[in-house]
């Protein structure tokens, strides 16, 4: 076949998926300004439901739930991982194997099983701690914790594997000759991780606090089993399409889609500016 | 390095008390009646919906086969553009994957309705209204539509380690574009396919979004049954556990079989 | 010894430790060291004396960086003892001894600038401001990288990296100060460059040096006293023209320089004989007819017209090295290299005579 032909097949080949992909959130984008609640005819241009969609109370509420429970959750996680990471990787091989194994459950279990282990999990408790208080006769023990207690546990649950794996290959390349450097200059070992250590790891951690953040926010099948009344957004998006009537939904959807777009070209430019700095100082 | 090992502590912790302790309370429901008897009647009783896990299991690799067909191409042609193009490409593929799967899923209703626009837009062509929703093809497309990136991505990894002058030499020697793909591109991005399958049919397998939105209530799987054990009208903890069990069981057999051909560890994914 | 810069005085006798206007600055006792199941030091015992440029030269795996990593404190030996300074420091840290070392891959600190790099010691002890920045500057000066403060480590070269290293060793006043083969990731042009470098640094801080490399000639360059070391256990210690003048045993002989190296049978005082023919030496002291080795180095043997040699030989092969030519030559079963500013022609039968003074003699060692 000719480079040419080769090169517009390959063209039309890619164009087709992309539009497959964005063809679905496009339509959705559109028809968020369509005056009329039709999905599929476009009667209007109206900024409504957009205008509706920031004094829907239920989606605001669980709009700042959502981010609550995402920064206290990733900062969590990102503590308790990198601890974990750092003392991981002073353990022998097989401690190291078997402990790597056990944290890729959460990552590699289906969710509805991690969600549905963690719920069975909170319902035993609070039969024990029914058991507990009727024993006692008084309540001692928190019994209803489904809510916000159960979100928290669950979201840090399913969210520190992620920080460990992605500092572990950091410390992992980390140049054990500078810890040693910082010990020959007079650094004790707190200090030679602290000083040098840690600002070599810090890459690492700040994109394991993002990524917490985004699968927190994101999450549905878990915090569906864990939230008990709570609405997390997602929660509160199920709960919208399942009476699937207004296009506040599509309004959402959009808005999502325009944040996640400007947060990639955010980061798009900001790496390219570093990287173009580095070139100039080379220079 | 001498790191202190009890930094890991809080972490182990943790660990036993909310990954493992409730992954044995599931075992535990699953083997027991509800009155705390061992019994293993509730798995004898999964066996009724055979159904349900069988029509699971085929939209599953259905859906995993398409994927892979439909990525492999561009894995390809992404691992071959400039590097910075990459980049750009390689956002635009994520970008969907960070939309929140539920309205991912919606959009797809609107547009497979009886009324909705594919109908009317094959109406315009006198094409009749086709009953789209609520059909298994309805959820094998919702399937794909939401884990095509998650196939694409491993291929795309595996395939930038392939270098051009691999594909080239075996050009020089001969091989003509089918050859090329079944003796170099497919041996070498073996990898990157068993991850792929592994995080398109996992998902695929459990799901129970795609098909309560697209599929209606004549096309359960087992991520269905599951959650009506649990929170929907059935409500049979043990049951319920017992399939999950099961699931577990399943999720566990096609990691181990993708494994063995997967020589990297999954952190350049995460 | 009072603050005035005295040259180190050159031993005249063999690996002689006896000059002792230098004090012992480190001193290691029996010390062994295992790793991996694998024993690399089987009780070194070892003084060192301040004010030297030390390297320890050896092949890899010889245990001369273990030996360097036990005086920083990075290994902790098994059994024996390190003392600085007459005090026993075996247990003590890396930050709590008086040393510093400078890295082989330079392990500069990446987040920091070449001012913080070089300044990183200093900050610990909770210098002044004023003083840190007098000193990193003067320093950097010392070095050649004035200039060079607010640089960003990874836009230096190899060179000027491993010059910060220096720097951030050397700016604390160690009294050691540790090199693990700090030349080895350069060209050979600055590699040269570098050593004289190093040497003149020594000097002018006036501290001891302890210098780790498998390149002998670097070792014969930089060096007051060669340690040289295989399989752990030292060889042989001794002033560079002593180990290539004067090799212990086989081992060194063949390790520094080229030789040749034979069986022989000493006769009697001042006499050998070896590759069938009888020479006169200048070595006494063996037993009558006791075999022992012989070594000649290939600059030392004279090229004659076949009749006038000692030996005659076929030249098989002429190798043009520029500074000399290379040519190896047959005699005997034996294929001797000899070195010369003149080629024979290969095919061509030649004469080669060696000097009493050139014929080296050592004991025979057990292989």
């Amino acid at each position: 076949m000719k480079q040419k032909h080769w090169r517009a097949l390959q063209q039309a080949y890619m164009v087709l998926i992309f539009s497959f992909l964005y063809v679905p959130i496009v339509v959705m984008a559109v028809f968020s300004f369509n005056e009329s609640k039709s999905r599929s005819v476009f009667t209007g241009f109206t900024l409504n439901w957009y205008k509706s969609l920031f004094t829907n109370s239920m989606i605001l509420d669980a709009l700042a739930l959502s981010v609550a429970i995402a920064l206290i959750s990733a900062l969590i996680s990102t503590v308790v991982g990198t601890m974990a990471a750092v003392g991981i990787s002073g353990m022998g091989r097989k401690s190291r194997l078997l402990i790597n194994n056990l944290s890729y459950l959460p990552i590699v279990n289906p969710e509805i099983i991690t969600g549905v282990s963690l719920m069975l999990l909170f319902v035993a408790y609070r039969g024990f701690a029914a058991w507990a208080n009727a024993h006692m006769g008084a309540e001692l023990v928190p019994q209803n914790i489904f809510g916000l207690p159960t979100l928290l546990i669950a979201h840090i649950s399913f969210s520190v594997p992620y920080v460990i794996f992605n500092v572990s290959p950091k410390l992992r390349q980390l140049d054990v000759r500078m810890y040693e450097a910082a010990l020959d200059l007079g650094c004790n070992p707190t200090q030679a991780f602290f000083k040098v250590v840690m600002p070599e790891l810090m890459p690492a951690i700040l994109s394991a606090f993002l990524i917490c953040i985004t699968y927190s926010i994101d999450d549905f099948i878990i915090s569906y089993f864990t939230c008990g009344n709570l609405q997390t957004l997602p929660i509160a998006i199920y709960s919208m399409t399942r009476k699937k009537v207004s296009p506040e939904i599509n309004a959402l959807s959009t808005i999502i889609f325009l944040v996640i777009l400007a947060i990639i070209l955010f980061t798009n430019h900001m790496d390219s500016r570093k990287y173009r700095r580095d070139q100039q100082r080379r220079g | 390095m001498v790191q202190k090992k009890s930094l890991a502590a809080p972490y182990l912790v943790w660990m036993a008390a909310f990954i493992i302790a409730p992954l044995i309370i599931v075992v535990y429901f699953a083997l027991t009646d509800s009155a705390g008897n061992f019994t293993l009647d509730n798995l004898m009783t999964i066996g009724r919906y055979s159904t349900v896990f069988a029509r699971s299991l085929i939209l599953a690799a259905v859906a995993t086969v398409i994927c892979l067909v439909l990525a492999f191409p561009v894995g390809y042609f992404l691992s071959r553009l400039r590097t910075s193009k990459q980049h750009i490409m390689q956002m635009l593929v994520m970008l969907p994957m960070w939309m929140n799967f539920l309205l991912r899923t919606y959009a797809w209703m609107s547009l497979l309705e009886k009324n909705g626009i594919i109908n009317r837009i094959l109406g315009l062509v006198g094409l009749g209204p086709f009953e789209m929703i609520n059909t298994s093809g309805a959820v094998v497309l919702g399937m794909v539509y939401n884990y095509l990136p998650y196939m694409i991505l491993p291929l795309y990894t595996a395939m930038t380690k392939i270098d051009q002058s691999v594909v080239e030499a075996a050009q020089d020697l001969g091989a003509g574009m089918g050859k090329i793909l079944t003796r170099v591109l497919i041996p070498l991005s073996v990898p990157g396919i068993a991850t792929g399958i592994t995080m398109v049919f996992v998902p695929a397998v459990s799901t129970f979004i795609i098909s309560r939105m697209l599929g209606g209530g004549s096309n359960l799987l087992i991520g269905d049954l599951i959650e009506l054990q649990f929170l929907g009208n059935s409500y049979n903890y043990n049951l319920g556990s017992a399939m999950s069990l099961v699931l577990m069981v399943i999720v566990l057999l096609c990691m181990s079989f993708t494994s063995s051909f997967d020589d990297e560890d999954m952190e350049g994914v995460v | 010894m009072a603050g005035g810069k005295v040259p180190p005085q050159r031993p005249t006798a063999k690996g002689d430790l006896s000059r002792m206007d230098n004090n012992v600055i480190v001193s290691l006792q029996n010390i062994v060291v295992d790793f991996d199941g694998q024993n690399i030091l089987n009780g070194l015992s070892l003084d060192l004396h301040d004010k030297e440029f030390v390297t320890f030269l050896g092949p890899s795996g010889c245990g001369k960086t273990t030996t360097l990593r036990v005086i920083g404190g990075f290994v902790e030996p098994k059994s024996g003892s390190v003392f600085f300074d007459g005090k026993d420091i075996t247990g003590l840290p890396p930050y709590k001894r008086q040393v510093n070392t400078v890295f082989q891959k330079y392990a500069l600190f990446p987040h920091l600038n070449v001012f913080e790099n070089v300044a990183f010691g200093l900050r610990l002890k909770k210098e002044d401001d004023r003083v840190i920045r007098s000193k990193v500057l003067e320093m950097l000066e010392v070095v050649g990288l004035k200039g060079f403060e607010r640089r960003n480590i990874a836009t230096l070269s190899g060179g000027q990296q491993q010059r910060v290293a220096i720097a951030r060793g050397l700016v604390n006043q160690p009294r050691v100060l540790l090199l693990d083969e700090p030349l080895g990731a350069l060209d050979l042009k600055l590699r040269k460059e570098m050593q004289l470098e190093l040497k003149r640094l020594q000097r002018e801080m006036d501290i001891t040096f302890l210098y780790v490399t498998h390149d002998q000639e670097e070792a014969l360059t930089m060096s007051d006293t060669v340690v040289v070391m295989k399989d752990g256990l030292i060889q042989q210690i001794g002033s560079p023209e002593d180990i290539y003048n004067e090799p212990q045993n086989a081992f060194v002989a063949d390790f520094i320089g080229e030789s040749n190296i034979l069986d022989g049978l000493m006769l009697r005082d001042f006499r050998v004989e070896f590759a069938g023919n009888e020479f006169t030496c200048v070595d006494k002291g063996f037993a009558r007819n006791q075999p022992v080795q012989v070594v000649v180095r290939p600059e030392d043997i004279k090229v004659v017209p076949a009749i006038q040699g000692q030996l005659t030989g076929m030249v098989n092969e002429v190798i043009f090295k520029g500074v000399h030519f290379e040519m190896h030559v047959e005699q005997g079963g034996h294929e001797w290299i000899i070195h010369s500013t003149q080629a024979s022609q290969p095919g061509e039968v030649i004469g080669m005579c060696i000097g009493p003074d050139e014929i080296h003699i050592m004991a025979r060692t057990e292989e």
